[in-house]
């Protein structure tokens, strides 16, 4: 998939800034905050799934030179506002940054906030260990988030989520709350 | 009627608050930096807070339908603390936020040289980022008070209407007035403003240039004096128009000269994910 060109708007303040990041990582900073101002925040219909601010947040951090990638990585996410939380998480299966962002990946699930939670879990959590993956899956069921947010959910989902799965429809149903009907799929394994 | 309170403390609010709110019309709020009643004691203390009023506050608005801006300041208070001055060096981080729409609260506690330093820098930070700037009145010592404040703002070199001086009085809105700023209420249950006063200010000063909010924060106050206002206007003959002119134009007028102001339905947006509900309780 082409972000660059799937951005509809914003090319040229977005190229002067992955020029300015690949001479100096530090315009990274403010540039990574003014993205959804100039490429605009909208879901792009020639990338599904990413907005404008989000595809042009990701060209900026695989402009960093490889050897700052993982100090700014974490640094703009952990003084990223939400969008830029989303941001960063949704690059990093794009970016050559190996198991380096997983503490990223944790401070997400410990959210209450469902779209960085949802964001975790998508292809870069394979680097999640399964314990920590079984809680933030079990975690979407709690909160209502769809399961499809979860990326390989069929191939890692194992006994042990089923156990968690089903102690919580129990309580779900001890209580007369109702329980997503995806999430049945879970106690199959 | 349709509301947007333009200095709300919703950090120290309820969950009930923000439901009686979305019940009373308000679509839209403002929350400034401000000292949280107990003392600070690190910078990283200033840093969670901020984070808060660009994350968890506006995702929390968001389940009501409530659009949630910020404004990011060191408060005066505790530009006092020699602990605390080193927020002052993370405000300009988040003054490049989506969601930050003015420099707030600077201004003036007890006039202290620090409270000037503070103040002109952050004011500068205003200028440099663009951005209007919302100011604090001191409660104690008030009229010396906005008159040191006007002159720091006319120092500064900002447009004067892109400054709010805020928790004004009947002694204290004539040199506002005068000086082109706008001029901002805080509705009170019992200290500051009161709606009936409010009403009498209106009448006397007109409507242009006039921001009314609750300042409703961990302190005795009512998030639904904003409503109460609007009410208390009618009630003394202004029209729905000038009810909305004050309630709803006036700040976004102001706070939209950031640029940023994004008034777009949040239940749109933030409130479902991909069509789930999540206004059931966290874990």
């Amino acid at each position: 998939m082409d972000l660059r060109s799937a951005i509809e708007t914003g090319h040229a303040w977005l190229d002067d800034g992955v020029a300015r990041v690949a001479a100096g990582p530090p315009a990274i900073t403010r540039l990574f905050a003014a993205a959804g101002r100039h490429c605009g925040r909208a879901e792009l219909a020639a990338a599904p799934g990413w907005t404008g601010d989000q595809a042009a947040r990701a060209l900026l951090l695989l402009a960093l030179p490889t050897t700052d990638l993982p100090r700014y990585a974490d640094e703009l996410y952990r003084h990223g506002d939400p969008a830029e939380k989303l941001a960063v998480l949704k690059a990093l299966p794009l970016l050559p940054i190996g198991a380096e962002a997983v503490p990223l990946l944790h401070d997400a699930i410990r959210t209450n906030d469902t779209r960085l939670v949802a964001a975790a879990l998508g292809p870069y959590a394979r680097h999640l260990d399964q314990a920590a993956w079984r809680q933030a899956v079990l975690k979407c069921v709690f909160m209502g988030v769809p399961l499809k947010v979860v990326d390989r959910l069929t191939d890692r989902a194992d006994a042990e989520l089923a156990t968690m799965t089903a102690g919580l429809r129990d309580e779900r149903a001890a209580a007369g709350r109702s329980f997503p009907d995806e999430a049945l799929s879970l106690l199959e394994v | 009627m349709r509301i947007f309170d333009p200095h709300i403390h919703m950090t120290s609010r309820t969950t009930d608050d923000y439901q009686r709110m979305a019940d009373a019309g308000v679509k839209a709020i403002v929350e400034p930096a401000f000292w949280l009643g107990q003392p600070r004691t690190s910078a990283g203390s200033f840093a969670d807070y901020f984070d808060s009023l660009v994350g968890w506050e506006p995702f929390r608005a968001a389940q009501f339908g409530i659009r949630h801006h910020a404004t990011i300041a060191l408060n005066p208070k505790e530009a006092n603390d020699p602990r605390c001055r080193e927020a002052l060096a993370l405000v300009p981080r988040y003054l490049d936020k989506d969601s930050v729409v003015a420099v707030g609260e600077v201004g003036y506690d007890a006039m202290t040289p620090e409270e000037d330093e503070v103040f002109a820098a952050q004011m500068a930070m205003a200028v440099e980022f663009e951005l209007p700037a919302l100011v604090h009145t001191p409660h104690r010592d008030k009229a010396r008070g906005v008159d040191r404040t006007l002159a720091v703002v006319k120092e500064s070199g900002i447009a004067l209407d892109r400054v709010v001086v805020d928790h004004l009085n009947e002694v204290t809105v004539g040199a506002v007035h005068d000086a082109g700023c706008w001029m901002g209420f805080s509705i009170y249950p019992d200290t500051k403003m009161s709606p009936d006063r409010m009403v009498e200010i209106l009448r006397g000063h007109g409507l242009d240039r006039i921001l009314v909010n609750s300042a409703a924060d961990w302190g005795r106050s009512d998030p639904l004096l904003t409503l109460r206002t609007g009410e208390a206007m009618l009630a003394a003959g202004f029209t729905d128009d000038d009810v909305d002119k004050v309630l709803w134009r006036n700040p976004v007028e102001f706070y939209g000269q950031s640029g940023r102001l994004d008034l777009a339905d949040p239940g749109e947006q933030d409130a479902t994910f991909e069509g789930s509900s999540i206004l059931r309780g966290g874990s």
